[in-house]
C-alpha cells in the first residue's frame, strides 16, 4: 500500500468484502505488536479485555482480604489479625470491591461489548478509553502498594469524618484512600462520556433507540447516572484531602465546617452507586434471559422505562444511609417513601423476565443458572432492604451484621451472579472457546451454597447485636457458632472461585471452539466471528429489528464504502440511526499511557506536597498535547478521505 | 446520498453465516467525513464534560450555602472579597464571548485565516483574565485555612481557575496548530467545540461570581 495509491483513490470495502479488503481492514484496525504496541493499544477489545482481567484481579484481591477477615472471625477471641491490620483489611476490602471492582468491571464489559452490540468498529474516543484504563490500573496499584507498605487506608470504605479527618487519622493512610477515589472516579467519568457518545452516535444504520439491546440501555442509563453521581464523591474526597493537607475546614466544626456535609456528599454518590452496580446487572439479565428462553424479551418498553425510573429514584435515596443521624423526621419519611418506591420499577423488570422465562423454552446452561440465582438472592436482599428503609428498624440494626448481610445479598445477588452469568455467556465471543459446562455447574452450585452459608447467618448475628467492623468478639457473646458457619461458607466461595479460574485457564487452551453464535442468540455481537476481527465487522450489518439475528427476513443489508486503509467509522443520527457521516478515527499511540503516568505522578505527588499539583501539571500538559497533535502521514490519509458537509 | 442497490450480487463472503442472505447494501462513500454541532463526536464529548462539571459547580455552590446556614455571621470574621478585580474579570469574560463567537463562525465556514485571527484574539483574552485572576485571588480577604467560609470560597475559585487554565491551554494548542498545520476538516470542528466549552466556562462563572462576591453582601 503506497502513499500515492492512497492519495489517488482510497480503497473502500465492497459487499461482499473481498479477502484482500478483509486483510487490509485487519491490518488497519489491529494494535501494533511488541511491548511498545501493547502500551500503545487503543482497540476497544484489547482495552476491554485488559479492563475485565484487571477488575477480576482486584475482585480476587478483595476476596482474599474477605477470606482473611472470615479466618479471623471464625472463632471468638482470635488473635490471628490485630485490630490495626483488621481495620486496614476491611477498608481495603470495601474500597476494592466498590471502587476497583464493581463499577469498573461493568464499564469494562461495556467497553468490550457495546460496540459489537451496536454494530460499530470502535468506541468513541478510543485513546481516551485507553487513558481511562491506565488511570484505573495505576490508581489500583497505588492503593495496593500503600497497603503493602502498611499505609493502607483504615477508616472504612466510606471514610466518615471526623474519624478520617486530620485529628483522628494522622499519617498518610486516608490520603491514599482519597486519591484512589480521584483515580477511579476520573476513569469512571471518562468511560461514561465515552459510552454515552458511543451509543448515541456510533449505532449501525437502522438501530433506532427503540431497537437498542436492553444491556446497552442499561449501560447508557448507568453512564448518565455516573455523570451526576461521581462528581459528589470527587468533591467530597478533594475537600477531605485539603482538610488533611492544607488546613481547610470543610469538615471541622470548630471553624464553621460540618461533619454531616461529608455524609451528604458521600451518600449522594453512594446510593446511586449501588444502582451503578445493579443496573448493569439487570442489563446482563436482559441479554441472557431471551437467549436461553428462545424468545424475544417480554415488555421491552416497560423494561426501558423501568431502568430510567430506577435511575431517577436512585438519587432520592441517599439519606436512608443516614437514618441514625439527627436529621428532621419528616425528611426521613420522604426518603423512606422513595426507598419503598424504587421497588416498583425493579418489580416490573422482574415480572417481565419471569414472563419471558415462563413463555419461553428454557435451555438450562450455566449462564441461565446464574441468572436464576439472581431471583432468589436478590429478592432476599430486597426484602431486608425494605426492612432497613423503615427508620425504627434501621436504628435497631444500624452498623450491625444485618446491614452487612443485606448489602452482600443485594450486591452479589444483584450484580455478581448476573456478572458471572455474563462471563459464561460472552466468554466464547471474547476468546473463541466455550467454558466447560461441568466445571461451570460446580462453580455455580458451590458459589450459591457458599454465598448463602456465609451471609445468611449474618442476618441473625446482626439481630443478636454483633456490630460490623470488630476484629474479634468475646466467647460469652455466643456469636461463635454462626461465625464459624459463615467462615465455612466463605471457604466454599473461595473453592468455587478457584474452580472458575481453573475453568477459564483450561478452556483458553482446550475449550470447545465456539463459532460465531454458539447460543443462537439474537443480538449483533453474535453476527461476527469469535473472537471478532480487529475491525469487529468486515462489513457493518444494517438492522431492521430488536433481535437482528432472529429477524424472519434475515440480515437486512450491509454497509459498503468505508475505508479499509484508515480507521473510518460510520456515524448515525441520535434517534433514528440514519447514516450521517463517516469519521476517520485516530491511530494507536503511547501518549494516553504516558499521560496516565504523568497524571499518576500528579495525584500521588499531591499526597506529599500540594505543589505537585502545579509542577506535575507540566508533564501532564505535555503528554496530553502530544496525544492530540496530529501526525502528517495520518493526516494525509484522512485528507484523501475528506468530504466537507 | 444513500444508494440501496437492490440488485447487488448476493454476497459470497460475509462476516458470519447467520447474516449471509444480504440482498442490498447501504453505500456510505458519499457521506461527509465530519460535521459540526451535534453531528460531531466532539460535541457530545464536550457536552458530557459540561454535564459533569456543571454538577461539580452546582454541588460546590450547595456546599457554600450548606456551610452558611451553620454559622451566625457570614463571612464569619473577615470582610467580603473586594469587588473590583472580580467584577473586572467578569466583564473581560463576558466580552471574550464575542471573539469566541467569531472564531466559532470562522471555523464553521472552514475559514483558516479567520480562525487564526479570532483564536489569537481569544488567546489574548485568556491571558488577560488569567492575569486578572491572579489579582482577584489576592483580594478575597480570606485564606483557605482561616475558616470553612475561606475554604469554600477558595474551592470555588480553584475549580473555576482550573477551567480557565485548561481552556486557555486548549486554545493555545489549537491556535498554534492552525498556523503550523497539519489541518483537516475535523480540526475546524475542534475549534467550534472549543468555543462551546469557552461559553461554558464564561456562563458557569456568572453564578460563581454571584456566590463569591454578592452572597457575602446579601
Amino acid at each position: 500500500m503506497t502513499m500515492t495509491a492512497r492519495a489517488t483513490e482510497p480503497r473502500r470495502n465492497s459487499v461482499p468484502v473481498t479477502a484482500e479488503e478483509a486483510a487490509a481492514l485487519e491490518q488497519t484496525w489491529r494494535d501494533p505488536s511488541g511491548i511498545y504496541g501493547w502500551l500503545a493499544a487503543i482497540n476497544h477489545k484489547a482495552i476491554g479485555r485488559r479492563f475485565i482481567v484487571t477488575a477480576f484481579g482486584f475482585f480476587v484481591a478483595g476476596g482474599l482480604l474477605a477470606a482473611a477477615m472470615r479466618l479471623q472471625l471464625a472463632r471468638p477471641d482470635n488473635r490471628l489479625i490485630g485490630p490495626d491490620l483488621y481495620n486496614q483489611i476491611f477498608t481495603m476490602h470495601g474500597t476494592t470491591m466498590m471502587f476497583l471492582f464493581a463499577v469498573p468491571v461493568m464499564q469494562a464489559m461495556s467497553v468490550y461489548l457495546v460496540p459489537l452490540m451496536i454494530g460499530s468498529r470502535s468506541v468513541a474516543f478510543p485513546r481516551m478509553n485507553a487513558y481511562a484504563y491506565w488511570i484505573y490500573l495505576f490508581g489500583g496499584l497505588m492503593l495496593y502498594v500503600a497497603f503493602a507498605l502498611n499505609i493502607g487506608p483504615d477508616a472504612g470504605w466510606f471514610a466518615y469524618v471526623p474519624l478520617s479527618g486530620p485529628d483522628f487519622s494522622p499519617g498518610k493512610r486516608v490520603d491514599f484512600w482519597a486519591q484512589l477515589i480521584t483515580f477511579t472516579e476520573l476513569s469512571g467519568l471518562l468511560e461514561a462520556v465515552i459510552l454515552v457518545t458511543t451509543v448515541f452516535k456510533l449505532r449501525t444504520p437502522g438501530m433506532t433507540l427503540n431497537r437498542l439491546p436492553l444491556f446497552v440501555w442499561g449501560m447508557l442509563v448507568t453512564a448518565f447516572m455516573v455523570m451526576f453521581a461521581l462528581p459528589a464523591v470527587m468533591l467530597a474526597s478533594t475537600a477531605l484531602i485539603t482538610d488533611r493537607l492544607v488546613g481547610t475546614h470543610f469538615y471541622n466544626p470548630a471553624e464553621g465546617g460540618d461533619a454531616m456535609l461529608w455524609q451528604h456528599l458521600f451518600w449522594f454518590f453512594g446510593h446511586p452507586e449501588v444502582y451503578l452496580i445493579f443496573i448493569p446487572g439487570l442489563g446482563f439479565m436482559s441479554a441472557i434471559i431471551p437467549t436461553f428462553s428462545r424468545r424475544p424479551i417480554y415488555g421491552y418498553s416497560a423494561m426501558v422505562i423501568s431502568l430510567i425510573a430506577t435511575a431517577f429514584l436512585a438519587f432520592g435515596l441517599w439519606v436512608h444511609h443516614m437514618f441514625a443521624t439527627n436529621l428532621p423526621e419528616l425528611g426521613k419519611s420522604f426518603f423512606t417513601a422513595a426507598s419503598m418506591m424504587i421497588a416498583i420499577p425493579s418489580a416490573v423488570q422482574i415480572y417481565c423476565w419471569i414472563a419471558t422465562l415462563w413463555t419461553g423454552r428454557l435451555v438450562l446452561r450455566t449462564p441461565l443458572l446464574f441468572v436464576l440465582a439472581f431471583f432468589f438472592v436478590l429478592v432476599l436482599g430486597g426484602m431486608t432492604g425494605l426492612m432497613l428503609a423503615s427508620v425504627p428498624l434501621d436504628l435497631q440494626v444500624h452498623d450491625t451484621y444485618f446491614v452487612v448481610a443485606h448489602l452482600h445479598y443485594v450486591l452479589i445477588g444483584g450484580a455478581v451472579f448476573p456478572l458471572f452469568g455474563a462471563f459464561y455467556y460472552w466468554f466464547p465471543k471474547i476468546t473463541g472457546r466455550m467454558l466447560s459446562e461441568r466445571l461451570g455447574r460446580w462453580n455455580f452450585w458451590l458459589f450459591l451454597i457458599g454465598f448463602n452459608v456465609t451471609f445468611f447467618p449474618m442476618h441473625l448475628l446482626g439481630v443478636q447485636g454483633m456490630p460490623r467492623r470488630v476484629y474479634t468478639y468475646p466467647v460469652e457473646m455466643g456469636w461463635g457458632g454462626l461465625n464459624a458457619i459463615a467462615s465455612l461458607g466463605a471457604l466454599t466461595i473461595a473453592i468455587s472461585m478457584l474452580l472458575f479460574v481453573v475453568n477459564v485457564w483450561r478452556s483458553l487452551r482446550h475449550g470447545a471452539p465456539a463459532g460465531a453464535n454458539p447460543w443462537n442468540a439474537g443480538t449483533l455481537e453474535w453476527a461476527t466471528s469469535s473472537p471478532p476481527p480487529a475491525c469487529n465487522f468486515e462489513a457493518i450489518p444494517v438492522v431492521a429489528g430488536r433481535d437482528p439475528l432472529w429477524e424472519p427476513g434475515g440480515q437486512a443489508s450491509l454497509v459498503r464504502g468505508l475505508s479499509v486503509d484508515s480507521r473510518e467509522v460510520l456515524m448515525t443520527t441520535v434517534l433514528d440511526a440514519a447514516p450521517e457521516s463517516r469519521e476517520a478515527f485516530p491511530e494507536p499511540t503511547i501518549w494516553p499511557m504516558v499521560g496516565a503516568l504523568a497524571t499518576t505522578v500528579l495525584f500521588v505527588g499531591s499526597i506529599f506536597t500540594p505543589w505537585a499539583v502545579v509542577w506535575a501539571s507540566v508533564p501532564v500538559g505535555i503528554a496530553l498535547t502530544a496525544w492530540f497533535w496530529p501526525r502528517r502521514p495520518e493526516n494525509r490519509a484522512h485528507l484523501a478521505l475528506e468530504r466537507a458537509p | 446520498m444513500i444508494a440501496a442497490d437492490a440488485n447487488e450480487a448476493r454476497p459470497a463472503r460475509v462476516a458470519a453465516p447467520d447474516v449471509a442472505d444480504a440482498t442490498s447494501t447501504v453505500d456510505v462513500r458519499e457521506l461527509p467525513s465530519f460535521g459540526f454541532s451535534h453531528r460531531s463526536l466532539m460535541w457530545w464529548g464536550t457536552a458530557g464534560l459540561m454535564a459533569i462539571e456543571s454538577t461539580v459547580f452546582g454541588l460546590a455552590i450547595v456546599m457554600y450555602f450548606y456551610l452558611r446556614v451553620h454559622v451566625e455571621r457570614w463571612p464569619p470574621s473577615t470582610p467580603p472579597p473586594d469587588l473590583f478585580w472580580g467584577t473586572l474579570n467578569t466583564a473581560i469574560l463576558v466580552v471574550s464571548t464575542w471573539p469566541n463567537h467569531l472564531a466559532k463562525r470562522a471555523a464553521e465556514r472552514l475559514d483558516r485565516r479567520g480562525v487564526q485571527v479570532w483564536l489569537t484574539v481569544c488567546l489574548a483574552f485568556g491571558m488577560a483574565f488569567l492575569a486578572v485572576r491572579g489579582f482577584e485571588l489576592t483580594a478575597l480577604n480570606v485564606r483557605w485555612d482561616s475558616d470553612a467560609y475561606g475554604s469554600i470560597v477558595w474551592l470555588l475559585m480553584a475549580l473555576h481557575t482550573t477551567h480557565l487554565v485548561t481552556d486557555t491551554w486548549d486554545t493555545t494548542v489549537l491556535d498554534v496548530l492552525f498556523f503550523t498545520g497539519p489541518l483537516e476538516g475535523k480540526r475546524y470542528v475542534d475549534v467550534s467545540e472549543n468555543a462551546l466549552y469557552w461559553y461554558f466556562v464564561v456562563i458557569s462563572w456568572l453564578p460563581i461570581y454571584a456566590v463569591v462576591y454578592l452572597a457575602p453582601r446579601g
